[in-house]
């Protein structure tokens, strides 16, 4: 089963569903990315505040789960071979420190993409950075890390987080092992707060509600169970995926029979940028016209990256789902 | 062939009658199977509603309508063709190399089509762009090339030629495009699941307009090869003894060739890659009838089409409500069925 394990490493990278679509012809980025994101402007102010982190003390030792991690120095060339990763270090203020990342890590924009790969990370070309620290998620064949560690370069494996706790965690010890936990603790605290605030307008009636969380074209899918499934439980939506997974994988590919027979309320789409899927293309699916999501418009554009990642960018893609609750029950109303 | 001289030429109408309720079964049993709960009343009161005049209230909601006929359908129609078309395509391989072992998957054809449309995906714009999809063309091209390949390889060998030497050659052309295919597709990684599913193939996302789309290349190639199934006989006899009955033998083959092909690559564009078909298929129809083209081309393309419905079933059904890729559930009948006609085929090929 070829395919699955390309989705499993798809999203242990964070990669999207299908890739990261960076091809111009790509479909219109969602309402996601054009929405005022306070975490990219927050993460350029944090770029100014830099200074202050070179105070705290090092070596520090980060409890990884690849195993507890020695870090001498504060590291000054950080290679992520992480799109989460990256986005949280350039979030925490340790953009500048960050000499190379991975080919799929595309925010924020400015960070110093290389042909570095994610899906089969290489040792070689990752010394070639001379790094003093490395972010990896995914390590394919279990090679990476003692190679890394053979020669001598600290690196720490922040996998696919399961919950929020877990990418608190991990934004945590991304803090503490470049100098800046006052920085990732502040960071977690406001998209804590962000995303609480925007959870608490959801209505109650919510609970009536169903959805369909759209990993490919394919239908594969993303159970409660997973990252995504367990920060939209917050919505107090039913997961119409949870009852076809059986055996607990956390995504089930379901056939169209069974989605349209499910008649979801609400359908987001996680394939927007890699496949070109839309609510016109969902619309235009054989049978899908008789879905109530599709009748009612309740059709979420979201975007790839920021779906399949762990990153602080997850506030924009909860406040884009509460939005489509909130217009839904404006119209019931 | 190996099952030794056909003893029937004549197409008997029970072998027919048979073959067509095999069929029907097939879809009676794949309309009725699903993940969503149909009942056979209400799947007989909508079909009935749907006839002209006849005015029914199935007593299905718009989704359970909405997935018999939209989602279900399509799906086993486009079985029924698939199948139909790579049974044939395979007899037709078969008897044009007068080589048992043939089939689209193992002649390279399925690696062709696979590169080709890598290369669309690849470098070609959004298909959106096209007026025409271009993903069948390619894969078409493609097809054709890997077919070729095989063929031109396989006959280069001068001395100890077997039915195996074309497999072999077919084989080792088909590791060179996929070894081609994986490296354009490692180079462009933000294509990597659309070429991989499109690789693996389903009729999972099936609808009416992928039966509109494969649907005219499928009739016009199966009407060549039924066309074709008497010379296909005759070319069985040999070269010189076809020649002598005023047949032209290469034009028969490139023909038949090219547009058991361009069937292949059709229904490769629509349900990726699904090995064995056009091995099992022709093979049990030879071993059942042990008759001549004349019947065997007739009699695959039916129980080609019933075989496909049904692996699709089972496809849909053991790990429910996952769905086990078809080319799985198909290599996995098709590859011990291929051992025991490798063992069984051991006369050298002109």
């Amino acid at each position: 089963m070829k395919r699955l394990s390309i989705l499993v490493a798809a999203i242990a990278l964070g990669a999207g569903a299908c890739g990261t679509g960076s091809s111009p012809d790509a479909p219109p980025p969602s309402t996601l990315t054009t929405t005022s994101s306070p975490v990219s402007t927050t993460a350029a102010q944090q770029e100014t505040t830099t200074t202050t982190a070179a105070d705290q003390a090092f070596p520090v030792t980060i409890e990884a789960p690849n195993g507890p991690v020695t870090i001498d120095a504060r590291p000054t060339r950080i290679v992520s071979i992480s799109p989460t990763s990256t986005e949280v270090l350039f979030a925490i203020g340790a953009g500048s420190e960050v000499v190379a990342v991975d080919t799929l890590s595309n925010h924020p924009t400015d960070a110093p993409t290389t042909e570095l790969s994610a899906f089969s990370p290489s040792v070689e070309a990752i010394a070639t950075f001379d790094p003093d620290l490395v972010f990896l998620s995914f390590d394919p064949n279990g090679d990476v890390i003692p190679g890394l560690e053979a020669l001598g370069i600290p690196v720490i494996l922040h996998p696919t987080a399961t919950d929020l706790a877990g990418a608190y965690l991990q934004w945590e010890q991304t803090g503490a092992a470049t100098g800046r936990s006052d920085e990732a603790l502040a960071l977690i605290a406001r998209i804590r707060q962000a995303i609480d605030e925007s959870l608490s307008s959801v209505p109650d009636s919510a609970s009536d509600l169903t959805y369909y969380y759209e990993l490919d074209p394919t239908y594969y899918s993303s159970t409660s169970s997973t990252f995504v499934g367990e920060l939209l439980s917050g919505t107090m939506m039913t997961n119409i995926a949870d009852p076809a997974d059986a055996d607990g994988f956390g995504y089930p590919q379901l056939a169209a029979e069974f989605i349209v027979g499910s008649d979801p309320d609400v359908i987001l789409l996680a394939d927007t940028k890699c496949c070109g899927q839309s609510a016109v293309t969902v619309g235009e699916r054989p049978g899908w016209d008789t879905v109530t999501a599709v009748r009612r418009g309740a059709i979420v554009e979201l975007d790839d990256d920021i779906a399949s990642r762990w990153g602080p960018r997850i506030v924009l893609l909860v406040e884009d789902v509460v939005a489509a609750i909130l217009a839904l029950e404006s119209v019931d109303a | 062939m190996n099952a030794g001289r056909p003893t029937s030429t004549h197409l008997r109408w029970w072998w027919v009658v048979g073959g067509v309720a095999v069929l029907a079964m097939s879809v009676i049993i794949a309309v009725m199977v699903g993940p969503y709960a149909l009942s056979p009343v209400a799947i007989i009161r909508s079909t009935l509603g749907r006839l002209p005049f006849v005015s029914l209230d199935s007593g299905l909601s718009d989704q359970g309508e909405a997935i018999l006929w939209q989602i279900r359908m399509p799906r086993v129609v486009l079985g029924v063709l698939v199948g139909s078309m790579l049974s044939v395509a395979g007899t037709a391989y078969q008897g044009v190399f007068r080589n048992p072992l043939a089939d689209p998957y193992l002649l390279g054809a399925g690696a062709g089509a696979g590169l080709g449309a890598t290369l669309a995906i690849a470098f070609l714009p959004a298909s959106s762009a096209w007026f025409v999809d271009p993903l069948p063309l390619a894969a078409f091209v493609g097809a054709l090339g890997g077919v070729f390949m095989a063929y031109v390889l396989g006959y280069s060998v001068r001395s100890g030629r077997t039915a195996v030497t074309l497999i072999l050659a077919g084989v080792a052309v088909a590791a060179f495009l996929t070894a081609v295919q994986t490296f354009i597709q490692q180079r462009q990684s933000e294509t990597l699941r659309e070429v991989y599913g499109w690789i693996l193939g389903s009729l999972a996302t099936a609808g009416w307009s992928e039966v509109t789309l494969v649907l005219p290349y499928v009739v016009v190639s199966l009407g060549v090869v039924l066309a074709g199934r008497r010379l296909m006989d005759v070319l069985a006899v040999g070269d010189v003894e076809a020649s002598s009955l005023g047949v032209d033998p290469r034009r028969i083959r490139l023909v038949l060739v090219l547009f058991a092909t361009l069937g292949t690559a059709a229904v490769v564009a629509v349900s990726g890659l699904i090995g064995f078909v056009g091995i099992i298929v022709p093979h049990t129809v030879r071993l059942l009838t042990n008759a001549s083209y004349r019947i065997i081309v007739p009699l695959s393309m039916l129980l080609g089409g019933a075989f496909l419905v049904l692996a699709d079933v089972l496809a849909r059904t053991v790990q429910a409500p996952f769905e086990v890729p078809i080319g799985v559930i198909t290599a996995f009948f098709g590859a011990p069925f291929f051992a025991v006609i490798l063992r069984t085929s051991k006369g050298v090929v002109s």
